[in-house]
């Protein structure tokens, strides 16, 4: 075992992959000498050369476009985004182009990039780097979308990604980047489609996924004094998602409560209220609730303690679901 | 171009041109050809058949067999100049209106009708022909050309991209981005821009104020004007600038002067926005009919000739509409497969709960 932060997690996952297969690339904004804005990328350059961590011009269309014809060719690019609200200019490759290849071949070409975005708020930013953009991905078919949590699932998820042969959209919290837990340099993480038991319990769900597992493990943590068992799930996978195991904990604790930081209205955590209450209906105790964003553009950062759910507004939805 | 001239009659003084719409031979002092007697033939053979095909596929679609169709009427020089000057190796990118350059690559016309007709949305696999699939959205194939030919110089192969798009898409931001990629990292890619004069209804004073090919020298790459009516220009010049890529010499921009002859789709009405004299002038400019005339001149070829490629096109258009009819309709299961290229669960089940669904009508 070995103390990592997630983003350094991600670095050694990286390293790992670009060892592995000497088709994996690595491209993006300032991704070379620099290191990446966040460091994830740091010393890849060095060690792999610039041929296989291509600092990239400032155009993010580019990056994915180039990308797309790099894997057209055998390669495996793995593309940053430097920030989540730097994407949307990439947003036609990624929906037009990437996704739809596959069908459009009828399965004759593979497009394995790894598209990642440094996702959510928290940190203080200006405008346009603090976003969750993630519902406009999950709703393209074609695209696979992941979000990782913490040090361990970076590591393994990065490798799965890189592995895999669909195109996937990888969000990183980058308010975690910094958070160290112990990561098994050795183990094989969970397949990437598969969501993970954050904490067990038995009185309600909370179902998250990237930032706000953390927030949600807080919450249980402190409901727990107050003797509320709350079970956490880090779904880690949007698209697919694991229904099976979410079906599973709702029907066992009878309450859920969906947390993200994106807008609420026709947020991810809509298509979860929706299917949980097709699948779990006769075991529902209380109707499926969701905390996060408002309907507003992201705030400035003076504001975004109050727009970002936090542990306090994570419990009060807990007490509604049990107010019922 | 005049204001006062039909749209592009006046040809523009840096064309480059070896055969002239009489079908002269001239003489280029950067560029030149040599073909055989058997080559010039076969070159005349690619524009009548491709014209034919492009004949057939209209009078489908107005006959309701096809949903639309993107004719390259009055453009075959351009496409089967560009298109015979690439090797095996080399890649293409097309537009949704490369079907000379499609026929080039040895891609079944019938491939191309079937996405037309809507029984897919390509359908060919690219790696077997090094001709990519058809893209709608406007430029976006130009950035994957770059990314490939990034590819190729990671291979340290000996290959060229040649990415094709028309004037208006070079007022798109991925042209725009493709070049710059393409010239910051010298990659082998030839940019070839048809220039048709007509983006469905916008000339191309709409698209730039400067000469297309002059767009390059900004990007720090050469550009070339050529003539794309020539097929023997198209080749000379495409051959010359696919060679520099593979040299390592970096990218070149080609501008193909030429003119869409017909509507910009079988939904367009050109008639709405230019004048009938333009056509009028531009078919005196005809690619095929100045190669015809060069092998009539030259005594390259006879009646005989003429005649048996005449009669190869109408087999080869009896034979495409044919196979076109034949098309099966996709089953409804199509709609789920090849989506993803691993075991996706949420399109399984939606894929299982339909075939259910369908299957209670047949009780």
């Amino acid at each position: 075992m070995t103390t990592l932060t997630l983003a350094k997690a991600l670095n050694e996952g990286l390293r790992r992959s670009m060892e592995d297969d000497s088709k994996v690339l690595v491209m993006g904004e300032d991704v070379g000498k620099l290191g990446g804005v966040f460091r994830v990328t740091d010393g890849l350059q060095k060690d792999f050369g610039e041929d296989r961590v291509i600092d990239t011009p400032l155009a993010e269309s580019g990056i994915i476009g180039t990308a797309i014809g790099l894997a057209l060719r055998g390669y495996r690019p793995v593309c940053e985004i430097q920030f989540d609200g730097f994407v949307f200019p990439a947003v036609n490759q990624i929906i037009t182009q990437l996704a739809k290849m596959p069908l459009r071949s009828l399965g004759a070409l593979k497009l394995p990039v790894v598209v990642r975005i440094p996702c959510g708020g928290g940190i203080g930013a200006v405008e346009h780097h603090s976003e969750s953009p993630e519902a406009y991905f999950t709703h393209t078919a074609g695209l696979r979308v992941v979000a990782c949590s913490n040090p361990a699932d970076g590591y393994s998820m990065i490798q799965e990604a890189i592995r895999a042969d669909d195109p996937i959209i990888f969000f990183e919290p980058k308010r975690r980047y910094w958070d160290k837990s112990e990561v098994d340099l050795t183990a094989t993480g969970l397949p990437l489609d598969q969501a993970r038991v954050a904490r067990p319990g038995a009185d309600i769900t909370l179902l998250a996924y990237g930032p706000m597992v953390k927030t949600c493990l807080e919450a249980a943590a402190a409901a727990a004094e107050d003797g509320r068992d709350i079970e956490v799930i880090d779904l880690r996978s949007l698209n697919p998602l694991d229904m099976g195991m979410v079906a599973e904990s709702v029907k066992r604790t009878g309450r859920c409560v969906v947390v993200h930081e994106a807008p609420v209205f026709t947020g991810y955590g809509a298509e979860l209220a929706a299917r949980i209450t097709e699948q779990c209906f006769y075991h529902l105790e209380s109707p499926v609730l969701r905390v996060g964003g408002f309907s507003t553009p992201y705030p400035p950062s003076r504001l975004e303690e109050y727009y970002l759910p936090d542990l306090d507004r994570v419990l009060d939805t807990v007490d509604r679901a049990f107010a019922y | 171009m005049t204001s006062d001239a039909p749209r592009g009659v006046d040809a523009p003084p840096e064309l480059v041109q070896l055969l002239t719409p009489e079908g002269e031979r001239v003489e280029h002092p950067d560029y030149d050809i040599e073909l055989t007697d058997e080559e010039v033939r076969s070159l005349y053979r690619d524009l009548v058949l491709v014209r034919r095909i492009d004949l057939e596929a209209v009078a489908l679609q107005r006959q309701g067999e096809l949903g639309i169709w993107a004719s390259l009427l009055g453009q075959e020089a351009a496409q089967i100049g560009s298109g015979r000057a690439l090797t095996d190796a080399d890649m293409a990118f097309p537009t949704y209106r490369e079907h000379g350059v499609a026929w080039c690559r040895d891609v079944d016309p019938v491939r191309l009708l079937g996405l037309f007709r809507g029984v897919n949305h390509g359908g060919w696999d690219p790696a077997e022909h090094n001709f990519h699939l058809y893209t709608i959205v406007i430029g976006s194939q130009t950035l994957h050309a770059v990314g490939y030919a990034m590819g190729i110089q990671r291979d340290g192969a000996e290959a060229a991209t040649i990415a094709y798009f028309g004037d208006g898409a070079t007022s798109q931001g991925d042209v725009n981005e493709s070049f710059i990629w393409a010239s910051v990292f010298n990659a082998p890619v030839v940019f070839f821009c048809q220039n048709n004069q007509w983006a469905i209804s916008e000339p191309l004073e709409k698209q730039s104020k400067i000469p297309l090919y002059k767009r390059a020298s900004g990007f720090g790459f050469p550009g070339v004007r050529v003539d794309g009516n020539d097929v023997f220009a198209c080749l000379a010049v495409t051959r010359k600038a696919l060679q520099n890529a593979r040299e390592g010499q970096g990218p070149t921009l080609i501008e193909a002067f030429t003119y869409r002859m017909g509507a910009h789709t079988t939904s367009d009405d050109p008639t709405r926005y230019r004048v009938a004299d333009e056509l009028e002038a531009w078919k005196l400019k005809d690619p095929i009919e100045r190669l015809k005339a060069y092998l009539f001149k030259n005594q390259l070829a006879d009646q005989e000739f003429f005649d048996k490629v005449d009669a190869e096109a109408d087999a080869l258009g009896k034979d495409v509409r044919r196979r076109c009819l034949e098309l099966p309709d996709p089953e409804p299961e199509a709609l789920f497969q090849h989506v993803y290229a691993a075991q996706h669960s949420l399109l399984d089940e939606e894929r299982d709960q339909y075939l259910t669904y369908l299957a209670g009508f047949e009780r």
